[in-house]
């Protein structure tokens, strides 16, 4: 009996590792910074670099912090969902406009639409070392109290808002 | 088409630059901390390879993060530490012994068990059945049948 069982199970566990295995995302490394107070900066914003943006300024408001650059290809297949969002008013959108030439980056708002309430500028990339960022795109979910509650890796899809962003932002939106 | 072309050559002219790294340290030491750091740490972009092997801009971006505070006078679990707190274990890759890596260290120690436990058992199994008794009745039918064989 135990000849035909052990086969069977050694079968099982493996087939179960392997299912496992299959619906691991390896390129999405879960971030530290869930549940911590948002990384401080002072960065010159895209559009008016005298001016400076830190995340104090936005103390009391849920926002979006979405890491994008004219270079980044997946960025551009994000745009429009960002645009949609950005529609909604559900929260405040900034954007970390990482690495990029500030002229690229106001010519890609100008023809592709700017979804962002503000962009900042990261151009030797140190914020986004302070945030934990390894890919554009990248967007965080920050509360009221300035907690990143949550982080989404690689482009955001129209399901990812509906079933993640819009609830997630709702439910931010009703905390004190 | 002008305009791009030297876009274009400002952009090639960044990455030849990027192949060459220059860094002046203040005593061996602190050279030999920067090489054992760079070659400890993962490069986020492409996971198999440490930053200082990685061509990738993120990995030039950590190498400078830790040569900075490496002349700040920071030590070395200083910038693991900073390093960690951004990316997490998975940067590291020496990664703790702490409940969530436990499987990744105790893991091969446990699969070679269960080898060694299978080899043990396996092998038990085979002496014994080599060691089977035939009785004499049986005996004498072997050797019957053998002579058989050798008269046809």
């Amino acid at each position: 009996m135990l000849k035909y069982i052990l086969p069977l199970l050694l079968f099982i566990v493996l087939a179960v590792f392997l299912a496992l295995g299959l619906n691991l995302h390896p390129s999405e490394i879960p971030s530290p910074l869930i549940n911590k107070a948002v990384p401080a900066f002072s960065a010159p914003k895209l559009q008016a670099p005298a001016e400076k943006l830190s995340p104090t300024d936005l103390k009391g408001k849920v926002w979006l912090f979405n890491v994008w650059a004219s270079w980044c290809a997946s960025c551009r297949s994000e745009h429009p969902v960002l645009n949609q969002l950005a529609q909604t008013k559900a929260a405040i959108i900034v954007g970390l406009n990482y690495k990029d030439e500030p002229e690229a980056a106001l010519g890609w708002l100008a023809q592709l639409g700017n979804p962002y309430d503000v962009s900042i500028m990261d151009q030797d990339g140190r914020i986004g070392i302070d945030w934990g960022v390894y890919g554009v795109p990248e967007t965080f979910v920050i509360d009221k109290q300035g907690v990143i509650r949550y982080k989404h890796t690689g482009p955001v899809t129209p399901e990812d808002v509906q079933q993640t962003f819009l609830p997630l932002i709702a439910k931010l939106q009703a905390e004190n | 088409m002008k305009h791009l072309s030297i876009v274009f050559l400002l952009i090639l002219s960044g990455i030849a630059c990027a192949g060459v790294e220059y860094r002046e340290f203040a005593n061996p030491e602190q050279q030999a901390a920067y090489e054992n750091l760079t070659s400890e740490l993962r490069c986020l972009v492409c996971q198999n390879q440490t930053i200082a092997d990685s061509n990738a801009e993120l990995a030039a971006d950590l190498r400078r993060q830790v040569y900075e505070m490496l002349q700040q006078g920071k030590s070395k679990q200083d910038i693991a530490q900073f390093m960690t707190d951004r990316y997490g274990d998975f940067v590291l890759y020496n990664p703790p012994f702490k409940l969530k890596t436990g499987l990744l260290w105790i893991g091969p120690v446990v699969f070679l068990l269960i080898g060694l436990i299978a080899v043990f058992l396996f092998t038990r199994r085979k002496r014994s059945a080599a060691t089977v008794e035939i009785s004499a009745e049986k005996q004498q039918k072997i050797r019957s049948l053998l002579e058989e064989g050798d008269q046809s």
